[in-house]
């Protein structure tokens, strides 16, 4: 009986630990995504300012209420505009920004085909 | 005359690098909060600092304008503005709805009443996270809202002089 009781114990506390460990991975990885806007090219993961604080404390509520990334992304967007997040999101105005690098791939291809067909020749 | 394809496109890519310097070193990289201008305030709910009672966002479509305005006791700048607040107050009979950041309570009862109290209504965010709401990053700051609780401007820094004409000319 008191193994029993001793297993049930540590299955609960291994899965409180497991589920806070995920937690905090989701928190640092939002925070290292966010940029401290009070602060000179520092996170909000990387910077202890006033702001940073708070960010973190919104952002630790909004996992507790099951936000998903993203819903915690947009809600900062529309705060603090697209400024605070590192990564930009994909639209109109970082249209090139996310596909020139593949554009500047396929043409660079191109070019480098030319080159060796004109040598072959 | 022979078209020399690396030519083009050598001249191309010093096109698009110049115009990318171009674009890019003419956009300003200070922060602003522009992107709030229109937006409308969410559903807000905090304590007023000398009573016991909770102000929702419902209290202010009563005003044809607001001021709501971020101050805390220990902030330097919101001593320099406070003079300004007080002439919106007196002056131009302006609602202003002040929220107390991050502060002690007797602290903040303290500067009211040495300073005047600019403010119809007090209200306390005593966490600072009510304020990201509002799309605050420091204080203080000031928002002038609408009866619809649409944002006209925002205010990043104490408020002067020339922002009190600016207001004047909005809410005349």
């Amino acid at each position: 009986m008191k193994k029993t009781i001793l297993s049930i114990f540590c299955f609960f506390i291994f899965v409180d630990i497991l589920f806070a460990n995920e937690q905090q991975i989701k928190e640092i990885e939002i925070y290292k995504n966010l940029r401290c806007l009070v602060c000179q090219g520092q996170s909000i993961a990387d910077s202890n300012s006033d702001f940073a604080q708070t960010i973190k404390l919104v952002v630790k509520d909004q996992i507790s209420n099951g936000k998903k990334k993203k819903e915690i992304y947009d809600f900062l967007v529309e705060k603090y505009g697209e400024w605070i997040v590192y990564e930009p999101r994909i639209n109109k105005n970082n249209f090139f920004l996310w596909f020139l690098p593949y554009l500047v791939l396929v043409l660079g291809g191109f070019i480098i085909a030319i080159i060796i067909k004109k040598k072959g020749t | 005359m022979k078209f020399s394809f690396s030519k083009v496109f050598t001249y191309l890519f010093i096109f698009f690098i110049i115009s990318v310097f171009f674009i890019g070193l003419k956009k300003s990289n200070i922060y602003d909060t522009k992107n709030l201008i229109n937006q409308k305030i969410n559903d807000f709910k905090l304590p007023a600092l000398n009573q016991d009672s909770v102000i929702t966002d419902f209290n202010l479509t009563k005003n044809n304008y607001t001021l709501i305005n971020f101050w805390a006791s220990w902030c330097l700048p919101c001593r320099d503005e406070h003079i300004y607040l007080m002439t919106l107050k007196k002056e131009y009979d302006l609602k202003i709805l002040g929220i107390n950041f991050k502060d002690e309570k007797k602290n903040a009862v303290k500067f009211l009443k040495k300073l005047g109290n600019p403010y119809y209504l007090t209200l306390v965010d005593d966490t600072g996270k009510s304020s990201v709401n509002f799309g605050i990053y420091g204080i203080p700051e000031s928002i002038l809202i609408d009866k619809e609780l649409k944002i006209i401007k925002k205010f990043i820094g104490p408020i002067n002089q020339t922002n009190i004409l600016e207001i004047a000319n909005i809410i005349k």
